[in-house]
C-alpha cells in the first residue's frame, strides 16, 4: 500500500511540475483573491481587523476546491482507470498516493498564501509563524477529505460544480477549526480544542477512505 | 400482519400527531418559566429527533447494508435515497419551529451557536447528497457514491447530539433525559412529549414508505419507457 502510494503521489507530483498549473494558474488566483479580501477591508481596517485568519482560510478553500478538482480530472484521463484496472493496484494506496500529492502541493499553496496574508492583510508575522503548525495539518484534512469528495464527484454531470456543494458542508468544520487555531495562535486563547477536531476528522476520513475509495473505483 | 401494520400505519400516525397536538394545546399546563412557549416544545424534539437520529440512521444503515455485498439490492438505496429526501423536510421543520422558539426566548431568529450550525450543515449535507444522485445517471454509480456519501454524512450526527457538551454555546443541553438517565419532564407534560416521539417517528415511515412506491413507480415507468423506444425502433425497422 505505501508503496502504490508513493507512486501514485510521484506520478502526480510529476504532473503537476510539468503541466506547471499550480505555479501560473492556482498561486496568482489565490494571491489575486487575498489582495482583493484586503481591497474590500479597505486601507484603514486591514492592519486593526481580526478577519485575516478567515480571510486566509476563504482563499485557502477557493484554492483548494480548484486543486482537488485538478487533482480528479488526472484520473479521468484517458486510459488512467483502465491502466489502474489492469495493474490491480491498491485502491487504499492510490486514494492515499493522490492524497499525498494534494496535500504537498496545498502545503506549497497555503505558505505562498501566508506570506500573502502578512503582506496584504497586515497579520502579524510572529503570531503567523506560530499558527503554520495548526495550518499545516488543517490543509492535510483538507487533501484527505477533498481526495474522498473529489471521488464521489468525479465523472458526473458538472463535477466541478458539484464538488463545492457537496464539500463544503464537509470542510465548514475543520475551516472554523483552522480559523480558531490561527487566531488564537496570532491574539492568545484556547487551542486544543479545535487542534482536536482537526485531528480527528484527518483521523476519520483517512479512516474511510482507505476503506471505502475501493469501493467508488469499482464503478 | 405486515399488510396489516402498513394499512394502521397511517391512522395511527394521523391519530398520535392529532393527541399531541390535543394534549399539547389545550390540556398540558403553562410552564412555570416559559409560559405558552412550552408548547412548542411537545413537536421541536420529536421532529429533531426524526431529522437527526431516525432518518439519518435509516439511510447511513441502508448504506451500510447496499455497501455490503451479501445485502446489496436497489431496495437499499431506494431505502437510504428516500429516507435522505424526508430528512431534509425533517431538517427544515426542526429550524423552523426551532427559531420560532427561540426568537422569544433568546431574542434572535438565528444564533452562530454549535447546535444550530451543526444541524443546518447537516441539512446542507443532505441537500448535497441529493445534487449527488442527481449528478449520476448510471443507477449503479449513482447507488454507490450516495452511499459513501451518507455513511461520511452520518458523521455528523454524534457531532450535533455531542456538541451542546463540547461547545457550551446558547442551545440548551438535554433537557428531556439528562446524561444521568434522570428525567426532568413530568405528568402530562412528558406524557404529550412521548406521545409526540412516537407520532413524529411513525409520520417518517409513513412518508418514507409513500416516497418509497413513489421511487419504484419511477423506476418501472423508466424501464417501461426504455422497452416502448426499443420496441418503437424494432417497428421501425431500425
Amino acid at each position: 500500500m505505501t508503496r502504490i502510494a508513493w507512486l501514485v503521489a510521484t506520478k502526480d507530483l510529476r504532473i503537476e511540475a510539468r503541466s506547471r498549473v499550480l505555479l501560473w494558474q492556482v498561486l496568482p488566483f489565490g494571491v489575486i483573491a487575498l489582495l482583493l479580501s484586503g481591497l474590500a477591508l479597505g486601507p484603514t481596517q486591514v492592519g486593526n481587523s481580526t478577519a485575516g485568519p478567515g480571510l486566509f482560510y476563504l482563499v485557502t478553500l477557493f484554492v483548494t476546491l480548484l486543486m482537488i478538482n485538478r487533482s480528479q480530472a488526472l484520473e479521468n484521463a484517458p486510459g488512467t482507470k483502465a491502466s489502474v484496472a489492469t495493474l490491480g493496484l491498491d485502491p487504499a494506496g492510490v486514494f492515499l498516493g493522490k492524497a499525498l500529492a494534494l496535500t504537498l502541493e496545498l502545503w506549497i499553496t497555503g505558505l505562498v498564501l501566508l506570506g500573502g496574508s502578512v503582506l496584504f492583510l497586515h497579520i502579524a508575522l510572529i503570531g503567523t509563524l506560530q499558527a503554520v503548525p495548526s495550518i499545516l495539518v488543517t490543509l492535510t484534512t483538507l487533501a484527505v477529505a477533498g481526495t474522498l469528495y473529489g471521488a464521489l464527484t468525479r465523472g458526473g454531470d458538472g463535477p466541478a460544480t458539484l464538488l463545492p456543494v457537496v464539500t463544503l458542508p464537509a470542510f465548514a468544520p475543520l475551516l472554523i477549526a483552522g480559523e480558531r487555531s490561527f487566531s488564537a495562535a496570532l491574539h492568545g486563547g484556547a487551542l486544543w480544542e479545535w487542534w482536536v477536531i482537526v485531528v480527528v476528522a484527518l483521523v476519520a476520513y483517512t479512516a474511510v477512505g482507505i476503506l471505502l475509495y475501493g469501493v467508488l473505483e469499482e464503478s | 400482519m405486515i399488510k396489516l401494520s402498513q394499512r394502521l400505519l397511517g391512522p395511527v400516525t394521523l391519530l398520535l400527531l392529532g393527541l399531541t397536538f390535543w394534549l399539547g394545546l389545550w390540556i398540558t399546563p403553562p410552564d412555570a418559566v416559559q409560559g405558552n412557549l412550552v408548547r412548542l416544545l411537545y413537536v421541536h424534539p420529536p421532529i429533531a429527533w426524526v431529522a437527526l437520529y431516525v432518518s439519518f440512521g435509516t439511510a447511513s444503515i441502508a448504506s451500510c447494508l447496499y455497501l455490503w455485498k451479501r445485502t446489496r439490492s436497489e431496495v437499499m438505496d431506494r431505502i437510504a435515497h428516500c429516507s435522505m429526501e424526508v430528512s431534509v423536510v425533517f431538517i427544515a421543520l426542526t429550524l423552523i419551529t426551532g427559531s420560532i422558539w427561540g426568537r422569544p426566548t433568546w431574542g434572535v431568529w438565528w444564533a452562530w451557536d454549535a447546535r444550530l450550525t451543526s444541524t443546518a450543515i447537516l441539512g446542507v449535507f443532505a441537500l448535497a447528497y441529493l445534487a449527488l444522485r442527481r449528478a449520476n445517471d448510471d443507477p449503479t454509480l449513482r447507488a454507490r457514491r450516495g452511499a459513501v456519501f451518507a455513511i461520511l454524512t452520518a458523521i455528523n450526527v454524534p457531532i450535533i447530539h455531542f456538541s451542546v457538551q463540547w461547545w457550551k454555546t446558547l442551545h440548551q443541553g438535554a433537557s428531556v433525559l439528562t446524561s444521568n438517565g434522570t428525567l426532568n419532564v413530568h405528568g402530562s407534560m412528558l406524557w404529550t412529549m412521548l406521545i409526540g416521539f412516537v407520532g413524529f417517528t411513525l409520520l417518517f415511515f409513513w412518508l418514507l414508505r409513500y416516497r418509497y412506491r413513489l421511487e419504484v413507480k419511477r423506476d418501472l415507468k423508466v424501464a417501461d419507457t426504455v422497452v416502448e423506444a426499443l420496441a418503437l425502433r424494432q417497428r421501425e425497422g431500425v
